[in-house]
């Protein structure tokens, strides 16, 4: 058998070519099988159903839909400030008649649902389609919270799927019923969705827009008074009775009849871990969690023996059922903490009786007495500098052969903000007080300052994270006469989601040339005198920078600037430790670089990972001066 | 399979290459990573699963038929996920993470981590895939070359893979880590059987 792929279009429309044993060709353009991620799979949805708007604000595990769309020259696709800002955009998309998409993970919804929350009041005027990525088991967030919530509170539809093949034939239903109940409607993933891959048959082409965009005058649906909302309000819980009809004999609200000893309810990745956990149980799968199909829940529960709700998180359908007078048990032995599978779903059917401890898999957890191996800053990275000065200056770090356990109590306060630099707060580096969520920083210092503590406050965020909700934060502080000092880390992308563009970049989602925020002039605009902008690699510069600002009775702000090693791989020959120099003081290993590594009675540099000229921060700080390049060193010694 | 190492040895790609070659061969494939917050230094997991059908992206503790580790510690970590009588292959490397270097951690001795690995199967073998790669002149080759490894092991043919390589790869490298796929694969069936 032979098989050849030739790939067009961006990889998108590959055409399959078959050359069966028999000579035959077959050739299928209407029906591609492929290997999607449930995130690429739902762009592509969304890119089938005809959306001409998307706009998101990168974050883990919603990132890659907005990277796959901006692929697309055919469709606007933009990066937004903050998730806000997205919703917003797509709301106005919505209300000119254009089909629009907003992409975020869980704690976006929590930033846009004021836009969101407007949305369900006003309705649309075209498909707008919500998808929210939530992330149980906490991969790569700073809280778990189950937005399942939302739908409810705003009263809009959810559809969830349990795979990529239904991600990317829900998005079509999401469209559709967006525009047929004038709502937008939410589609709730989860991390194991998006980020993981399964067989999708792709058999759909691109639905143009069905519209050119056209706005008409409709105050009472989109100018929301008091007078006009009030009005709006009733046709809400209209929708959502309408809603509920609908989901009665919605095609993804399907029972899978199997033993009727057992029946159970479940949706999205909590489906595929229950039919493994219980082959032989009835199911009834929901695509649509919010309205519920209640005659069908009804008439489900009453042709099972026992009816049990698998779900994620918080229990969100269980609740709902029991509204309906339907037992149903489900939290009592499934956790409302973490991320399902089926080892859990296993136990909890063992706990209830409802599986017999027949599995004995030897399972036995060997990472507890081993090193864990948490992340860290790259090799080169430009936050390694500022987090080495404010350890040295704040007196944070443990020195190497101390025993003692808890870094001792600092002369200095940093709060943090959410990006790759939250991981100065691992040892040895140990630089950072307080991380709470987008943006938090500058308004956490402010308040420190405020309630009365006397240490030097220092805020510390990126410069993606300082355009997405840090301006506001500044403005306050001016404003109130704060005197802390702020250093944006500006590394020139949004690096920790795998490096988006922002608006301090001037680069578009779709890669293109654009106007660009600068970040100083932004700074000094919202009233900062003190601004100075220091290169992330020179350390003399960094502390004397921090120094000043710490002694300075006034708002200070220091633009730490240096590009991500990930991104700009400018290597160039890796330094190297000169071992008769070298007398295993231990500083560079307080860098806490993966490169610098120490073998008993030898501190080494892995050449490897060392990028070179671009960084040279352990040479700066080494007080022996032991490092220098490696042919220098050899130099040195032959002569 | 199961494939674990540390973030920036290839894993992804790895595991993104074997489910398309299951894909290629008309399996029913998913696969899934577990990454931590950052892009590099943590420790990456990788679960792929293939069958006539499939459920969960995750695979049961204890129910892994194949765990290839791209490092020694991460393959002692994750070996609980090993089935009894299940396949070890372990790269012959030691990454040692950053408490170990600061003195407050100690990575385990080979004895130790083959004692670890013994609890779950006999069937255990380290493979110098680091070296082998440096040796065929790119050190990014060697997840191709401990994906050879692993194939012999995979009712799939040499062909499924090998398309699945050359669709995941541009043309300039596609080659070299072809190569990759068969020295690792030749190795494994020559010296290790």
């Amino acid at each position: 058998m032979a098989y050849l792929f030739v790939n067009m279009a961006k990889g998108l429309f590959s055409v399959f070519i078959y050359v069966s044993l028999t000579g035959k060709l077959w050739y299928d353009l209407a029906k591609m099988i492929k290997l999607l991620s449930g995130n690429e799979a739902l762009a592509l949805g969304a890119y089938h159903a005809g959306v001409k708007i998307a706009t998101a604000y990168p974050g883990t595990p919603s990132t890659e839909i907005l990277e796959s769309l901006a692929r697309h020259d055919d469709i606007y696709a933009e990066w937004s400030t903050n998730e806000k800002v997205a919703m917003e955009v797509a709301m106005g998309a919505a209300y000119a008649g254009v089909r629009s998409l907003v992409s975020l993970k869980q704690v976006g919804l929590n930033v846009a649902s004021d836009p969101f929350m407007a949305a369900s009041t006003t309705g649309v005027n075209a498909g707008m389609v919500i998808i929210c990525a939530d992330d149980p088991g906490i991969h790569s967030s700073q809280n778990e919270q189950d937005n399942r919530h939302y739908a409810r509170l705003a009263k809009v539809p959810m559809l969830e799927p349990s795979d990529s093949q239904e991600a990317y034939k829900l998005m079509a239903y999401a469209f559709d019923i967006s525009e047929k109940f004038d709502t937008p409607v939410l589609v709730r993933v989860t991390t194991r969705i998006s980020h993981s891959k399964s067989v999708v048959e792709v058999n759909q082409k691109r639905l143009a827009p069905a519209r050119q965009a056209n706005f008409h005058y409709a105050a009472k649906k989109y100018v929301m008074l008091p007078i006009h909302a009030r009005l709006r309000h009733p046709l809400i819980e209209e929708r959502l009775a309408k809603l509920a009809a609908y989901a009665e004999t919605f095609t993804f609200n399907q029972a899978l009849w199997g033993e009727h000893r057992l029946g159970i309810v479940t949706s999205g990745v909590a489906y595929q871990y229950a039919r493994e956990a219980f082959p032989q149980a009835s199911f009834l799968k929901l695509g649509m969690t919010y309205p519920l199909p209640q005659n069908l829940l009804l008439s489900f529960a009453a042709q099972v023996d026992r009816v049990i709700v698998i779900e994620e998180l918080d229990p969100f359908l269980q609740e709902n059922i029991q509204a309906m007078g339907i037992k149903v048990t489900g939290k009592e032995f499934i956790p409302a903490v973490g991320e399902l599978n089926v080892d859990i779903i296993e136990k909890g059917g063992q706990r209830t009786g409802l599986l017999s401890e027949t599995s004995p898999r030897h399972v036995e957890d060997t990472a507890l007495n081993l090193p864990k191996r948490p992340p860290l800053l790259c090799p080169g990275c430009p936050h390694t500098g500022i987090f080495f000065t404010l350890s040295s200056i704040g007196q944070r770090s443990k020195p190497m052969k101390s025993r003692v356990k808890t870094p001792k109590e600092s002369s200095l306060v940093i709060t943090g903000d959410i990006g790759c630099y939250t991981l100065g707060t691992y040892p040895p580096l140990n630089a950072m007080d307080t991380c709470a969520c987008m943006g938090a920083s500058i308004g956490n210092a402010l308040g420190m300052e405020k309630a009365g503590i006397a240490k030097k406050l220092v805020a510390i965020i990126g410069d993606s994270t300082f355009m997405h909700s840090g301006i506001t934060g500044l403005v306050n502080a001016v404003y109130t006469k704060g005197q802390i000092t702020i250093i944006i880390l500006d590394n020139g992308t949004t690096a920790m989601t795998g490096h988006q563009e922002h608006p301090g970049t001037g680069i578009s989602a779709q890669g293109k040339k654009t106007k660009a925020v600068e970040l100083e002039q932004l700074v000094r605009g919202i009233g900062v005198s003190d601004v100075k902008v220091v290169d992330a690699f020179n350390m003399k510069q960094l502390r004397n920078a921090v120094k000043s600002a710490l002694e300075s009775p006034e708002l200070s702000v220091i633009i730490a600037r240096g590009a991500c090693s990930v991104r700009v791989p400018t290597r160039s020959e890796p330094r190297a430790i000169d071992t008769e120099k070298c007398n295993l003081c231990g500083i560079c290993l307080q860098l806490g670089c993966p490169a610098i590594q120490r073998e008993k009675e030898r501190v080494y540099i892995d050449t490897s990972m060392c990028v070179g000229a671009a960084c040279t921060i352990c040479q700066q700080i080494c007080p022996r001066q032991a490092i220098d390049q490696q042919s220098k060193i050899e130099a040195a010694k032959s002569l | 399979m199961f494939v674990t190492g540390v973030g920036g040895q290839g894993i992804v790609l790895a595991t993104d290459i074997i489910a398309e070659a299951a894909l290629i061969a008309g399996y029913d494939v998913k696969k899934t990573d577990t990454l931590g917050m950052a892009q590099r230094g943590g420790s990456v997991v990788s679960h792929v699963r293939i069958g006539q059908r499939v459920c969960s992206p995750l695979i049961k503790k204890g129910d892994v038929d194949i765990l290839v580790a791209f490092e020694k510690l991460e393959a002692a970590r994750w070996c609980y996920y090993l089935r009894h009588g299940g396949i070890a292959i372990i790269n012959n490397l030691a990454l040692p993470p950053l408490s170990v270097n600061m003195g407050n951690e100690r990575y385990p001795s080979d004895k130790e981590i083959t004692d670890i690995l013994k609890r779950q199967t006999d069937r255990i073998y380290f493979i110098d895939a680091t070296r082998r790669a440096r040796e065929l002149g790119n050190i990014r080759t060697l997840n191709m070359f401990m994906l050879g490894t692993a194939s012999v092991f995979v009712p799939l043919e040499v062909h499924a893979w090998e398309d699945g390589i050359s669709q995941r790869l541009s043309p300039n490298i596609r080659e070299i880590n072809i190569t990759a796929f068969r020295n690792g694969r030749k190795e494994m069936r020559s010296v290790h059987l």
